[in-house]
């Protein structure tokens, strides 16, 4: 019997699996990818200060410290069960069932699609899967691509596929569906870019700069007025009234239709035109991956803020469900900063309640101050008002719980 | 032979020397090398293709890259449905691509065509997966 499993091994499991081993609790980290460190791995980017943000160095940091303290980490391994006997929990994996007395979901996020016509060709992925295979497997995913879909994510990853000598034609918007919704509204995409315009160090965020104290009629104006070019990110065209109509191939992806948008998003006829790439990346943003807190029973709430619907839980990252916790982007899109801070609270949390020890108490509420000092510094946010999503979901908890 | 690797990257530094890894896609050897999954692969070949829809036949390749989609699945030593993003490559390992299935209850099939036996639905089935030794 393991004092807790922890599903995950992102910043937020990993940091979680450290604070737990500092205390001495039998832990096992299980996760299904190769190699440790979750999304983490292929994150690169630049902080305001000039230094790199590099995945690949964070995650040998964070491994060090759990292999110091003998943590059991367990790789390709899934988990597609767990339930709540009594006071055991059984983890059930592909490699067998793991019982535990607590268990800490930190299975992060997955991507939104944003699917259009001929997605499902080879050579359509998702920009995480670009981002996974150029820096953490180091191959080149095409020859020629195009990024569909604005936002902070592809943004950043369209510079890491730029660094790593991968050819993009452009970004553009995805035609509008009943599934892409914002995603596919000029205004909209215009008004989130000048949301984190302050906050992220890029090119393409400094140009969301000069719109982001403006006014919404001088933000309507520069859609309006958007440079039928684009604007410039690193040399390469940025479009908010383009949109990519659909991805053509027979067996593989040959061209995408793109076409001009109105300021609201529809296609104006007569302007398509066909560009040839052989890879297209679909960026619809991140989505709490929740599944395994949902067949555990777990509350939950949808809040825009976070990403989505997300497991009730509280600071302490403690759930309704008594030896259950969370941490990281199940909880709510963060960066991986943020992540790695919740995961430490979560596991001093788990420390606390498995040793009945009320003196880790100074640990955790330490650990939660560090998780304000983090998201308030982070470069990078997802979500302005994501102080306001998680005083909701925190409320939720309490009234859960009483 | 096409080869995708990233060798030289401004920040991440150059591509260490890593041990290589034969396996064999659809019965055709290929080299890897170790951290490589099936797909990083098969990818740094220009292989997309991994498997076809079963129904449509239509041909599919990663999506998600990290386990969600399950769009990637090949059969690895015999065992069917297996995630080619998270598999790691194993000298000697043998992958097939996916294969469609027998559709035999399509409605968009005209009836003349529907297989009358179970010998029939056999002998189609064959043909559609273009097997040889089913």
């Amino acid at each position: 019997m393991h004092d807790v499993v922890i599903i995950g091994s992102g910043p937020a499991g990993l940091s979680a699996a450290i604070s737990c081993r500092e205390n001495n609790l039998e832990v096992v980290v299980v996760d299904e990818f190769p190699k440790a460190g979750g999304r983490l791995l292929g994150q690169l980017h630049q902080e305001p200060t000039g230094e790199w943000w590099n995945g690949i160095k964070e995650t040998e940091a964070l491994l060090e410290r759990a292999n110091a303290l003998q943590t059991d980490i367990r790789l390709e391994v899934s988990v597609y069960h767990v339930e709540k006997n009594d006071e055991t929990f059984k983890v059930y994996t592909n490699k067998g069932t793991i019982e535990s007395k607590n268990v800490l979901i930190a299975t992060g996020a997955a991507e939104t699609a944003a699917p259009i016509p001929g997605w499902t060709l080879p050579g359509v992925m998702s920009i995480g899967a670009a981002q996974v295979m150029t820096n953490v497997h180091r191959v080149k995913v095409g020859e020629k691509g195009i990024v569909v879909g604005v936002n902070v994510l592809s943004a950043a990853i369209a510079r890491e596929m730029q660094l790593a000598g991968v050819n993009l034609h452009s970004m553009a918007l995805p035609a509008a569906n009943i599934v892409t919704g914002d995603q596919s509204n000029p205004r909209k995409v215009m008004d989130a870019l000048a949301r984190i315009a302050h906050l992220a160090p890029s090119k393409f965020i400094q140009f969301g700069s000069r719109f982001a104290r403006a006014s919404s009629f001088v933000r309507n104006t520069a859609v309006k007025f958007f440079p039928p070019g684009g604007v410039k990110m690193w040399g390469m065209p940025v479009h908010i009234r383009k949109a990519i109509l659909s991805i053509n191939g027979e067996d593989k992806v040959e061209s995408v239709t793109m076409c001009k948008v109105t300021t609201d998003g529809a296609p104006i006829a007569g302007t398509e035109e066909e560009i040839d790439v052989d890879f297209v990346c679909i960026a619809g943003g991140l989505y709490p991956l929740v599944e395994l807190a949902a067949v555990m029973g777990v509350p939950f709430k949808y809040i825009e803020e976070l990403g989505g619907h997300v497991p009730v839980h509280n600071e302490q990252m403690e759930t309704p469900i008594e030896g259950l916790y969370v941490a990281g982007n199940i909880t709510g899109i963060e960066s991986a900063k943020v992540a790695g801070a919740q995961g430490t609270v979560a596991g001093y949390s788990i420390a606390k309640h498995a040793l009945g020890d009320e003196a880790i108490g100074e640990h955790v509420k330490n650990s939660m101050e560090q998780v304000k000092t983090v998201r308030a510094n982070a470069s990078i946010q997802f979500h302005p008002k994501i102080d306001q999503g998680r005083a909701r979901i925190a409320e939720s908890f309490e009234v859960n719980h009483s | 032979m096409k080869n995708n690797r990233i060798v030289d990257h401004p920040v991440l530094g150059k591509l260490e020397d890593r041990k290589e890894i034969t396996f064999t896609f659809d019965g055709k050897e290929y080299t890897g090398f170790e951290g490589d999954t099936v797909a990083s692969a098969l990818l740094a070949h220009g292989i997309r293709t991994l498997r076809v829809h079963e129904e449509s036949k239509k041909p599919r390749s990663i999506y998600c890259n990290i386990g969600h989609c399950y769009e990637c699945r090949v059969t690895v030593d015999d065992v069917r449905g297996v995630r080619a993003c998270l598999t790691p490559i194993r000298e000697g390992m043998a992958v097939d691509s996916g294969k469609g299935l027998p559709s035999p209850l399509n409605p968009s099939i005209p009836p003349e065509e529907l297989p009358r036996t179970y010998a029939e639905y056999e002998e189609k089935s064959k043909e559609t997966r273009g097997d040889t030794d089913a």
